[in-house]
């Protein structure tokens, strides 16, 4: 089975974000960047079926050359090979120029199950997946939590976690999924994998698309409000009652 | 000159940070409470390539360079200081010794084994009688035959109950170091035991026993390097061991600074965070000092080490100030819990009884100075 993971390199959850004073983007000085969460359960969901049928799983990026780190940490995962896609273009794209320029590189290459992240954790859109099925034609299902393929790799049985259910489909491969991070627990890079990883060579082609970028555009990134400290209300119950319910009337306008 | 990080030494140190963040530190107050050995632990990081990192991959290993080690180590150490000594020992003072001085059949038939985990190490050098002063030994082996003929009483051997492949130093000549040779002893030839197992005050997890030679029998073929090359096998195996060691200190001393700050940006007196007080913010200004100068010290060190230079003194001086380091920095995490920082609930107290083996071990602050004195003296005369 032949299976494409496409991979982004998103800063860590748990560092402190800094927009950059003009408003265009994030200052990644001193910022640690790693493997989108969702893309380790992508790339341990290809793996698995890698070990259970056979083939290959090769990562996919479109990005700056940096991003050939978060590729490496898939590497030492386990996956066989990894491309970049790098191009002036790129850094201006919207989600969809993005699922153009994946497109176009993962049709050249032999696809059964194309695997994405159900959303990356910097800008939680959600799009990238969708979209990238749709220009490649292939049936898709997302936010997946339970992932089987038959014995002749023909069909996989998905399992979506719905408000109040799960909804059980089943999807003919090719395919396209997006993961869940309850599909699975990724596992570690092992020091002999990262030693594997850094004599793999990434293939890097330019994309020349100058239609990527496009349907969108970023005016104005800013900071979300700063958060209020809470408010004491310090008083003898009646008074207290009363002061609580007039905050949550006339401040908070929840009653 | 760089003093960055390779991509590769990053992506060792996320790994490792997150499988001691959710695989050791869960558990590591309760394996301390407990006194008990984390086999699973063991199991896993053998897996990961954590139990053979600078052996090669021919031999099973992950082949990876002494800073990688370092790195590695200050993230097992942040976790907990006892698993990490388990680690360290059977990687930098069992591995290391048979990868550089055994002969072929020697790797090929230990090598493999305490990489993938089969197999875990312990180094029998000091006894009742020699501590500081190691190569006054009086272990003896006597050859009879095909085989030598073991005697005496190692102690505080570390994963002395677990281990199952042990380097023994012994004496097979005359006086001092000249006559001492090592040994490698499986714990299934006859004639050797566990004798007396320690209470300790600190780094719990790792056992720590008497290992008993009552005429134990080793085939001739166990000789590890020359006979009579035991004392030089035994010192410049320190040398390596030192980083381990440094690098254990680094991760206690972090973890002292870490729970500090957490806990001094939350506790209110006076009516507010008691980190507002510059009294606090001087001892969290001075621990995070330290402790960078300690890392700088000990990636020096392995980048000697992995050049091929001579690093005795540099080994000892990052084992030296990292562990004086951790002693102090978590000494300093006590006060600022205050009584909280007394008390079982709260890991600094652990760390604080973890810091004081680190000044002691694979040679006492006193036996670094002694080899750093040394050593800059020779370069002035
Ligand atoms: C938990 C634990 C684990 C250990 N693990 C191992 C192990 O795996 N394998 C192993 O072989 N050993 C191990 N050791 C032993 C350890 O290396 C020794 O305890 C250490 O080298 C000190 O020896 P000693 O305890 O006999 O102290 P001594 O040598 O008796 O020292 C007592 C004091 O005198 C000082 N002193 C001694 N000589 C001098 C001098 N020349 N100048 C100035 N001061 C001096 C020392 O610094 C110390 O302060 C372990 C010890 C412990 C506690």
């Amino acid at each position: 089975m032949n299976i494409v993971v496409c991979v982004k390199q998103v800063p860590d959850t748990e560092a402190p974000i800094r927009i950059k004073p003009d408003g265009s983007g994030i200052d990644e000085m001193g910022l640690n960047l790693v493997m989108n969460y969702y893309d380790e359960h992508a790339t341990e969901a290809g793996l698995r079926l890698k070990e259970q049928f056979g083939g290959t799983v090769t990562l996919i990026a479109a990005g700056p050359e940096r991003t050939k780190e978060a590729l490496r940490t898939g590497l030492a995962m386990g996956a066989d090979e990894a491309m970049l896609i790098t191009g002036p273009g790129l850094e201006q794209s919207d989600h969809l120029g993005m699922a153009r320029v994946l497109a176009a590189a993962i049709k050249a290459l032999p696809h059964d199950l194309v695997i994405c992240g159900k959303l990356s954790t910097d800008d939680n859109a959600s799009i990238v997946g969708p979209a990238l099925a749709e220009l490649l034609g292939l049936p898709q299902a997302t936010a997946i939590a339970h992932l089987e393929v038959d014995a002749s790799a023909t069909t996989a049985l998905v399992h979506r976690e719905v408000e109040g259910g799960v909804e059980i489909l089943e999807v003919p491969l090719p395919a396209l999924l997006t993961v869940e991070r309850s599909l699975n627990e990724p596992r570690y890079p092992s020091l002999p994998g990262i030693m594997k990883a850094k004599r793999k060579e990434i293939k890097t082609s330019t994309s020349t698309d100058q239609k990527v970028a496009a349907s969108s555009r970023l005016t104005k990134l800013v900071p979300p409000p700063k958060r209020q400290a809470g408010r004491v209300i310090e008083a003898d119950a009646d008074k207290a009652v009363a002061e609580i319910v007039a905050f949550l009337k006339n401040d908070a306008k929840v009653l | 000159m760089d003093f960055q990080l390779t991509e590769e030494h990053r992506m060792v140190q996320s790994m490792v940070r997150e499988f001691a963040s959710k695989e050791i530190l869960p558990v590591a107050a309760e394996l301390d409470h407990t006194e008990t050995f984390p086999q699973e632990i063991i199991k896993k990081a053998a897996a990961l390539g954590l139990m053979g990192m600078v052996v090669p991959e021919r031999y099973g290993g992950a082949g990876m360079d002494a800073i990688a080690y370092v790195v590695a180590h200050e993230e097992l150490a942040r976790a907990s200081a006892g698993v990490q000594t388990i680690i360290t020992v059977s990687n930098s003072l069992v591995a290391d010794p048979i990868l550089r001085y055994g002969t072929q059949a020697q790797r090929q038939r230990y090598l493999p084994g305490l990489c993938d985990g089969t197999r875990l190490g312990c180094y029998c050098l000091t006894e009742p009688s020699a501590g500081s002063d190691a190569m006054s030994l009086s272990t003896t082996a006597r050859r009879d035959g095909d085989e030598w003929v073991l005697r005496g009483t190692k102690a505080f051997v570390s994963s002395g109950v677990e281990a199952d492949t042990c380097i023994v130093y012994a004496r097979t000549g005359q006086e001092g170091a000249r006559g001492i040779s090592a040994f490698i002893v499986e714990k299934s030839f006859p004639g050797i035991a566990v004798g007396k197992i320690e209470k300790k005050l600190g780094i719990k997890c790792s056992s720590t026993s008497e290992i008993v030679l009552d005429d134990c029998r080793v085939p001739a073929d166990n000789v590890l390097g020359d006979l009579g090359a035991g004392g030089k096998i035994a010192l410049s195996t320190l040398d390596g061991g030192r980083l381990g060691i440094a690098a254990q200190a680094i991760g206690i001393a972090r973890a002292a600074l870490e729970d500090s700050i957490a806990y001094a940006s939350e506790r209110q007196q006076f009516g507010r965070p008691i980190a507002e007080f510059q009294a606090i913010q001087w001892m969290l200004a001075d621990m995070a000092t330290r402790i960078e100068a300690s890392r700088l010290l000990a990636y020096r060190a392995a980048y000697l080490r992995q050049q091929g230079q001579r690093y005795t003194k540099e080994a000892s001086m990052a084992k030296l100030f990292a562990s004086e380091t951790a002693m102090w920095a978590s000494h300093k995490a006590v006060q600022i819990h205050g009584g909280y920082g007394y008390i079982q609930d709260y890991a600094v107290e652990r760390y604080f009884r973890d810091a004081k083996i680190t000044e002691i071990y694979e040679g006492t602050s006193e036996i670094q100075r002694l080899v750093i004195a040394r050593n800059v003296m020779e370069r002035v005369q």
